[in-house]
């Protein structure tokens, strides 16, 4: 017991002396909780448009300036034929192209049939169906009939479940969970142990009376109580910053977030014992198990839409259930009896590695 | 001098040949990445599960849960009983959404043409709720349409003599394919990836291992020693470049719009670029460790913020800056650009001038900065 503490407090001076590491660890969740939260969006805003203008008639330009009104949009360029228009849309910069047809006052007034042209740059097919429907809304709304009155009929009362504003946050919060203890339970103790096989240092070790597994052990524990750590701080970040309060049971969720340390701290070491190298072991973490992460377990991408072999590989993925646990307690704050299924699949994951791990693990070095 | 280079480079090749595992995900990873992230990245609204609370169960209420499973864009999952009930589907993640329809629903809208449909969406994702429910809103504006048509056909003659209409013109895309943006995006991201990886692990496990101790003892020339090692990643990240290019076109089919002369060269002046950030990372990191958390956390930032899956411009102001600072911004628009909007060298020099002045920095930066005596 007492060799083993010697042996966890010079792993925390490794894990503590490199200062620039541990910044990072600390800064990457404050980063993506900025990012995630405040930064990045969907929303249509600050679009630049161009006008062409054949009629330039004062109802035209009246309607140029409705457009102008509107703050989401900026006027760019006045184009003087339809031949700029492609220039316009390859310098990059413009989104859209709205062309105001000759004669457009006049059949304004005598109630012919108008055709506004809003040609769009479809590269981003999803951006700009948005910004037709947009512009398409306020032109139609300016000038449009009127002819069914809005409140009757049957109307729609929407109700936001879980997330009335909806905001970011209670998607993306458990997925930068998941993700940072991924990072810090699989890459950087598949490293840890891996370095020293590189550098030699692991034969000396092994040669010493520690019993081996012992050895393992010593070297995940630092990892998992920083885990811990920073698990600790993303929440306080959440529900200050964020103002995200954790609804569920917090002894539950930490129960499983234990769990899932230990399942990724497991892959970390299973990890460790197959590779030779350095390099090999960060890619394959990074390959392996954080790019599937972020790309199939629902954090950035919902999974609904993803074709069924993918699904079925994102089964695969520790943090897929856990992202899916981590939402329901915190979120919709349910409890055990929808959730159980999820922690038997982690659990049993965990198990599964803690098996390989034994198995797979050799006292001698090639 | 050349010679000496010519030799470097070699044992530089010689290192990567050797480490299999480095070079199978060297090029492995472009077609998995081109494959996996352009099916995962979907925000299309299809299959929306919902559960139906119909209090009224007459014709009129069926009528409407027909009309809008019939769009395609939702699926009925459960029949629930009442308002309760169907919240628990909600809770175990069997529907997505709730659609109640109270009693007297057929009676009121006959009568009173009034009547209102409760619709309660789980919106933990919230681009997703809000999307489900303007599509569902715009469902029920079209079947109020079609009833009052029905008990007033004279409304329908109203509505034909409307004037003005705005007419859709998608251009760059005639087979309206969702992924046309993100797949040339993927390009850049994937030789940001490779390119900066592998040049800041380089030097730092030399550092680690010793060998560069041995480099700075020997006569090379620090530049002749930063060239040769820059040169086969530069090689290596634009074989993955191809790679990848050739997955676009014959994946996906997507048509080389303009210039692969202007579109290679854009990509060598850009990996250039990212090369020499990894080598200032390289130069400054003592373990590999390190040095893989600093280019972590950087291209992080770099991905997240170069309108690879949100646009530049629905970025909060404080955003934009960090985003025009950025060189993968500039990475992912140049090939977007060239691929699908065949765009030319003027429209591209914004980003070339960005891209080498910044290149220009970090070279020299990084190679003033190392040093071969401690």
């Amino acid at each position: 017991m007492k060799q083993l503490l010697t042996f966890v407090r010079k792993e925390f001076l490794h894990v503590l002396r490199d200062k620039r590491t541990l910044l990072i660890l600390f800064g990457m969740p404050v980063v993506q909780i900025l990012l995630f939260g405040f930064a990045l969006s969907t929303e249509v805003k600050d679009t630049r448009i161009g006008v062409l203008d054949q009629d330039k008639s004062q109802a035209s330009t009246e309607l140029v300036s409705k457009i102008h009104a509107n703050r989401y949009f900026d006027l760019e360029q006045d184009l003087k034929s339809i031949h700029e228009a492609e220039d316009a849309f390859t310098g990059g910069r413009i989104k859209m192209i709205m062309v105001i047809p000759d004669g457009f006052s006049e059949d304004l007034t005598s109630g012919k049939k108008i055709q506004i042209q809003l040609i769009t740059d479809a590269t981003d097919l999803n951006l700009a169906n948005q910004i037709y429907n947009f512009i398409s809304n306020i032109i139609l709304d300016f000038y449009g009939p009127q002819t069914l009155v809005q409140s009757s009929g049957i109307q729609p009362e929407i109700r936001m479940i879980y997330n009335p504003q909806l905001q970011g946050a209670p998607n993306f919060v458990p997925g930068v969970m998941a993700f940072i203890l991924l990072i810090i339970c699989v890459l950087m103790t598949a490293i840890a142990i891996v370095r020293e096989k590189e550098t030699g240092t692991l034969e000396v070790l092994l040669v010493s009376p520690m019993k081996p597994y012992v050895i393992i052990l010593a070297k995940a524990i630092p990892y998992f109580i920083l885990s811990v750590i920073i698990l600790i701080s993303i929440l306080i970040l959440s529900v200050t910053v964020l103002d995200l309060p954790i609804k569920g049971n917090l002894f539950l969720l930490f129960g499983i977030s234990i769990i899932f340390i230990i399942t990724n701290l497991l892959l970390g070491i299973v990890i460790s014992i197959l590779t030779q190298t350095q390099q090999t072991a960060m890619l394959i973490s990074l390959v392996g198990t954080m790019l599937p992460t972020l790309m199939l377990s629902g954090f950035m991408f919902p999974v609904e839409n993803m074709p069924v072999p993918l699904q079925v590989v994102g089964n695969v993925i520790p943090a897929k259930w856990y992202y899916e646990i981590v939402k329901n307690i915190m979120i919709k704050g349910t409890g055990l009896e929808v959730i159980w299924k999820h922690t038997a699949v982690l659990t049993a994951m965990m198990m599964l590695l803690f098996l390989i791990a034994v198995k797979k693990f050799k006292i001698r070095l090639e | 001098m050349l010679r000496t280079l010519r030799i470097l480079i070699k044992k530089e090749f010689l290192q990567i040949f050797r480490n299999r595992a480095i070079l199978a995900i060297i090029f492995v990873m472009p077609v998995v990445q081109l494959v996996v992230l352009p099916l995962a990245a979907s925000y299309e609204i299809k299959d929306i599960k919902i559960a139906v609370t119909d209090h009224d169960k007459s014709s009129l209420s069926r009528e409407l849960i027909r009309k809008i499973i019939a769009t395609g864009y939702f699926k009925m999952t459960a029949y629930a009983e009442n308002y309760p009930q169907a919240y628990q589907e909600i809770e175990k993640d069997r529907a997505d959404l709730i659609i109640e329809i109270p009693n007297n629903f057929e009676k009121d809208v006959v009568k009173e043409n009034r009547q209102k449909v409760l619709i309660a969406i789980n919106a933990i994702n919230g681009t997703k709720a809000g999307l489900s429910a303007s599509y569902l809103a715009q469902i029920l504006q079209n079947f109020n349409s079609q009833i009052q048509l029905k008990m007033s056909p004279e409304l329908e003659s109203m509505s034909k003599i409307s004037g003005l209409e705005t007419v859709p013109k998608f251009w760059f895309n005639e087979h309206y394919n969702y992924r046309l943006s993100l797949v040339p995006g993927i390009l850049a991201f994937l030789v940001t990836l490779i390119g900066g990886y592998l040049t800041a692990l380089n030097i730092v496990a030399e550092k680690e291992t010793g060998t560069i101790e041995q480099i700075n003892v020997s006569p090379i020339r620090k530049v002749d020693f930063i060239i040769g090692k820059l040169f086969p990643f530069w090689i290596l990240a634009m074989v993955a470049f191809s790679l990848g290019l050739l997955v676009t076109v014959f994946v996906y089919n997507i048509r080389m719009e303009g210039s692969l002369l202007l579109l290679y060269a854009f990509v060598s002046v850009y990996l250039i670029t990212i090369l020499g950030m990894g080598l200032l990372v390289s130069v400054y990191s003592e373990t590999q460790q390190q040095a893989m958390f600093v280019v972590f956390f950087f291209m992080m930032i770099f991905v997240l913020m170069s309108g690879l899956f949100t646009p530049v411009e629905s970025m909060t102001d404080w955003a934009k800056y960090i985003a025009y600072l950025n060189p993968v911004t500039y990475g992912v628009d140049g090939i977007r650009l060239i691929m699908l909007k065949n765009s030319g060298f003027t429209d591209l020099l914004p980003h070339f001038a960005f891209i080498v002045s910044l290149g220009l920095v970090v070279i020299t930066w990084a190679v003033l900065r190392y040093r071969k005596t401690n």
